[in-house]
C-alpha cells in the first residue's frame, strides 16, 4: 500500500516554464529515508565529536604557547613548554621521502597491471596489492626493524661517504655501525612499502579507464606499447594519479608503529636523514600518552590536532585533484 | 586478366594454407627477448660479484642485490642498443622497469609472510603457543611455556565488537548515499572521504578522551572496539556504497512499478543483490581493523592475563602483544620469537579474510553461484 502521492501545480498560463512535481512517499517512505539520513548524517557527528574533543582537550596547550606551538622545539618533560616544531619537520621529512621511494615503484606497477601484465595474471596481481594493503603495520614494523634494519645499514654508510656532497646526507658524528641504526631514512622505506599498495590500487583503477579507442588510435598510427601508454594512458590518468599519489602522502604522514618501533627517539629536528635519531607526531603520541601530565596530554592533543589538519589537507587536495580531472569524472569517486 | 606466362587460375583452395602450415602468432614473445633479459641479468650478477666486495668499497648483501639491479638495467639497455632500433629500446626498457615494479610488489608480499614464518617458527613449532597465555610467565621461559591465546582472544572479540557498531551504520550511510542522495549527499560524500584520513592514532586519543577520560568507560575491550570501529566505519561506507552504485537501476525501477515502497525495495530488492560485494566490503574492512594497534594501544591497556569479558580490565590483542614484546622485552630472544609468532598469525588471519572475501565478493550483483544455477535447473526440470 505504497502508492506514490503525485500532485503537480498546472503552469501559469503566460510563460512557458516547467511544471514543478511533488511527490510525497508514503509514511513509512518519510520514515525510512530519514532514518538513512540520519546514519548519514552521523558521519559529520563523529567527526565533529572528534574535532570538538581535540580542539576541547588541546586549548591549554594553544592557549599557553599560542602560534609558537607550531614553532617551538623542545618538548620538555618536567616543565611547561611544548612544542612541535622539532618533531612536524621530521614528520614531513619521513612522508617526503617515503613518497620519493613510493611513488614512481607504485606508479610503475600500476602501469605494469594495466598495461604490460597479461590478462591471466591481473587479477592475481590486483589480489596481491590488495593484500599488500592489508597486512597490518606492526607486521610491516617488526620486518622493517629486525630484517631491513640489520642489513641496509651497509648502503647507508656507503651513501654518506661518497653522496655527502647533498646536505642531509652527511653525517655530523663519526660514522660507525650504530649511527645509522634508528634513522629517519630506514623509517622511510618500511612506511614506503605501506604506501605503495594505496597509490598502486588506485592509479591502476584510473589508468585502465583510459578510454579504448584512443588507445587504438595509438597503436594505428604506428607506436610502440611504451608510446601508446606515454601519449594516452598517462595524460588520461594524471590527475587520477596525482590524487592517488597525495593519498599516500596522506597514508605516509599518518603512519605510527613502524615509524616508533624503528625511529630512535629524539625532539628536535634531525635533517640529516641518514643519521640515528627522528621522530614523528603520530609515534611521539605513542610513545608519550602514557606518561603524559594533563598538560602533557593537552599538548599531545594539540599535536594530534595539528597533524589531522595535514593530512585532512592532503586528502581533500587529493579529492579535489582527482574530482577535477578527466580520469576522475570517469572513474566517479 | 592473364598475366603473360601464368595460367589465370582464380584463387582456390590450393592455394590456401594446408594443414601442415605453421599457423601466424600475433603476439609472439622472440626468443631474443627472453635471451637479452636472461643475458643481462647473468651478466650483471657475474660482474657485481666480482666488482662487489674486491673492487667497489660497498658491503652487505643489500647493496648486493641493489647493485645488481642497477647494473642489469645498464647492461639490458646496451644490450638492446645493439640489436635493435632507439624506439624499440626505449619500449623494451621501460617493459623491465615497470615489470620490476609488479616483480618488486611480489616479493615484498611473499617476503613479509615467509619473513613471519620463518622467525616466528621457534615459538609456532610449540603448541603452547596456540592454546596458553602469558600469565607465570618469565622472561627466561622457554618457548614450551607461554603463547598467545588471551590475545587472539581479545583481537577476535574486540573484532566483533567492532563489526557490531560500524557495519550497519556504515551499510546505512550507504545505502543513503545510493539511494536518498540529495542536498545532502556531497557533504557526507566529503566528510566519508574526509575519515578516511584520520590517523588511527588520533581515532584512539579521541576515544581516550571521550571514553575514558569524560564519559568513565574503563580502559577496557569495549572502548578499543569503539576506536577500531571508527576507523572501520569509512571503509565500510565507502566500499558498500561503490557496490550498491552498480546494482542495475532498472531492478529498483521494477520493484517500484510493481509497487513496493522505498523500504521494501531496499531490503528485499536491492541488499540481496549486492550482497556478495556487501560481504566483501566488510570483511576488508574487518581485515584492517584486525590489524589495528595504535588506537587499541590507547584504549585497552595490556595484560599477560586472559580476560574474556571485553566490558571491563585489560585486554590483550595480537598487535599489542607484539608491540609490547619487541619494545618492554625486546631483549630476551624467546619474546621476540613470540612477537614474529603473533605477527604470523595475523598475517594468516588477514590472508584468510581476504581469501573469504575474494570467494565470495567475486560475483557480479544478480551473477548467481554455480549451486545456485544448477538449483533452477533443477526446479524448472521438476516442473
Amino acid at each position: 500500500m505504497a502508492i506514490a502521492v503525485t500532485s503537480a501545480r498546472p503552469a501559469p498560463a503566460d510563460d512557458d516554464t516547467p511544471r514543478v512535481i511533488v511527490s510525497r512517499g508514503s509514511r513509512s517512505d518519510v520514515v525510512f529515508r530519514n532514518v538513512l539520513r540520519l546514519a548519514g548524517l552521523s558521519s559529520f557527528a563523529i567527526t565533529a565529536m572528534i574535532l570538538i574533543f581535540l580542539i576541547f582537550r588541546s586549548l591549554w596547550a594553544f592557549r599557553a604557547d599560542g602560534f609558537s606551538f607550531l614553532t617551538k622545539q623542545n618538548w620538555v618533560f618536567t616543565g611547561n613548554e611544548f612544542g612541535v616544531g622539532g618533531v612536524l619537520p621530521d614528520t614531513l621529512a619521513i612522508a617526503a621521502m617515503a613518497s620519493v621511494i613510493s611513488i614512481p615503484v607504485a606508479l610503475a606497477t600500476a602501469i605494469f597491471i594495466s598495461e604490460y601484465a597479461p590478462p591471466g595474471m591481473r587479477r592475481g596481481l590486483i589480489a596481491v596489492i590488495d593484500l599488500m594493503a592489508a597486512i597490518p603495520s606492526i607486521v610491516y614494523a617488526l620486518w622493517g626493524r629486525f630484517f631491513l634494519m640489520p642489513r641496509v645499514i651497509g648502503v647507508m654508510g656507503w651513501i654518506s661517504r661518497h653522496v655527502s656532497w647533498f646536505p642531509p646526507f652527511k653525517l655530523t658524528v663519526q660514522p660507525s655501525a650504530s649511527s645509522f641504526v634508528g634513522s629517519p631514512a630506514i623509517a622511510a622505506m618500511v612506511v614506503s612499502l605501506m604506501a605503495i599498495p594505496i597509490i598502486t590500487s588506485l592509479s591502476r583503477e584510473v589508468f585502465s579507464q583510459a578510454p579504448q579507442g584512443e588507445r587504438e588510435a595509438a597503436y594505428a598510427l604506428g607506436s610502440t606499447r611504451w608510446g601508446m601508454v606515454r601519449t594516452v594512458v598517462v595524460p588520461f590518468g594524471r590527475g587520477g594519479a596525482t590524487g592517488a599519489a597525495m593519498l599516500g602522502i596522506g597514508r605516509a604522514l599518518g603512519e605510527t608503529i613502524a615509524v616508533y618501533m624503528i625511529i630512535n627517539t629524539i625532539y628536535s629536528f634531525n635533517w640529516h636523514v641518514l643519521e640515528s635519531g627522528g621522530n614523528s607526531i603520530a609515534a611521539m603520541i605513542a610513545g608519550l600518552w602514557n606518561s603524559a601530565s594533563a598538560n602533557q596530554l593537552s599538548a599531545l592533543m594539540a599535536a594530534g590536532l595539528v597533524l589531522f589538519a595535514i593530512t585532512l589537507t592532503f586528502n581533500s587536495l587529493a579529492a579535489l585533484i582527482i574530482s577535477r580531472s578527466r580520469s576522475g569524472a570517469a572513474t566517479q569517486d | 586478366m592473364t598475366t603473360i606466362g601464368s595460367s589465370s587460375r582464380p584463387v582456390g583452395s590450393d592455394q590456401l594454407p594446408s594443414v601442415g602450415d605453421v599457423p601466424i602468432r600475433l603476439s609472439k614473445v622472440a626468443s631474443e627477448d627472453v635471451l637479452t633479459v636472461v643475458g643481462a641479468a647473468i651478466g650483471s650478477l657475474g660482474l657485481t660479484w666480482v666488482l662487489y666486495e674486491r673492487v667497489l668499497p660497498l658491503s652487505g648483501a643489500f647493496g648486493f642485490w641493489l647493485t645488481w639491479y642497477l647494473v642489469f638495467v645498464i647492461l639490458y639497455l646496451a644490450a638492446a642498443s645493439l640489436q635493435w632500433s632507439r624506439l624499440v629500446v626505449r619500449d623494451r626498457m621501460t617493459a623491465v622497469l615497470v615489470s620490476s615494479g609488479g616483480i618488486f610488489a611480489c616479493v615484498v608480499v611473499a617476503d613479509q609472510i615467509g619473513y613471519s614464518f620463518v622467525k616466528g617458527l621457534a615459538a609456532i613449532r610449540h603448541p603452547n603457543f596456540w592454546t596458553t597465555t602469558m600469565a607465570n610467565v618469565s622472561a627466561t621461559s622457554p618457548l614450551t611455556v607461554g603463547g598467545m591465546l588471551h590475545a587472539a582472544v581479545g583481537s577476535l572479540e574486540q573484532l566483533a565488537l567492532a563489526t557490531l557498531f560500524s557495519v550497519p551504520l556504515g551499510i546505512t550511510a550507504a545505502v543513503f548515499l545510493a539511494e536518498v542522495g540529495g542536498r545532502l549527499e556531497r557533504p557526507v560524500r566529503t566528510i566519508i572521504n574526509a575519515m578516511t584520513a584520520l590517523p588511527s592514532i588520533i581515532a584512539g586519543l579521541f576515544i581516550y578522551a571521550l571514553a575514558v577520560l569524560a564519559l568513565g568507560i574503563p580502559e577496557s575491550g569495549l572502548a578499543a572496539a569503539l576506536a577500531i570501529s571508527i576507523i572501520m566505519l569509512p571503509t565500510v561506507t565507502r566500499a558498500s556504497e561503490v557496490v550498491l552504485q552498480v546494482v542495475p537501476g532498472t531492478l529498483r525501477e521494477a520493484s517500484f512499478a510493481l509497487g513496493a515502497s522505498h523500504w521494501r525495495t531496499v531490503m528485499r530488492v536491492i541488499l540481496p543483490t549486492a550482497r556478495s560485494g556487501l560481504t566483501t566490503a566488510v570483511v576488508l574492512a574487518m581485515a584492517r581493523g584486525f590489524g589495528e594497534t595504535a588506537p587499541v594501544l590507547l584504549t585497552a591497556g595490556f595484560s599477560p592475563y586472559m580476560n574474556t569479558t571485553p566490558f571491563h580490565g585489560w585486554q590483550a590483542t595480537l598487535p599489542t602483544y607484539i608491540w609490547y614484546s619487541v619494545l618492554i622485552t625486546g631483549q630476551y630472544p624467546n619474546y621476540v620469537a613470540r612477537a614474529f609468532g603473533a605477527g604470523f598469525t595475523l598475517m594468516l588471519v588477514v590472508v584468510v579474510l581476504f581469501t573469504i572475501a575474494r570467494v565470495i565478493g567475486g560475483r557480479r550483483p544478480g551473477e548467481l553461484s554455480k549451486r545456485q544455477v544448477r538449483k533452477l535447473r533443477r526446479e524448472a526440470a521438476r516442473s
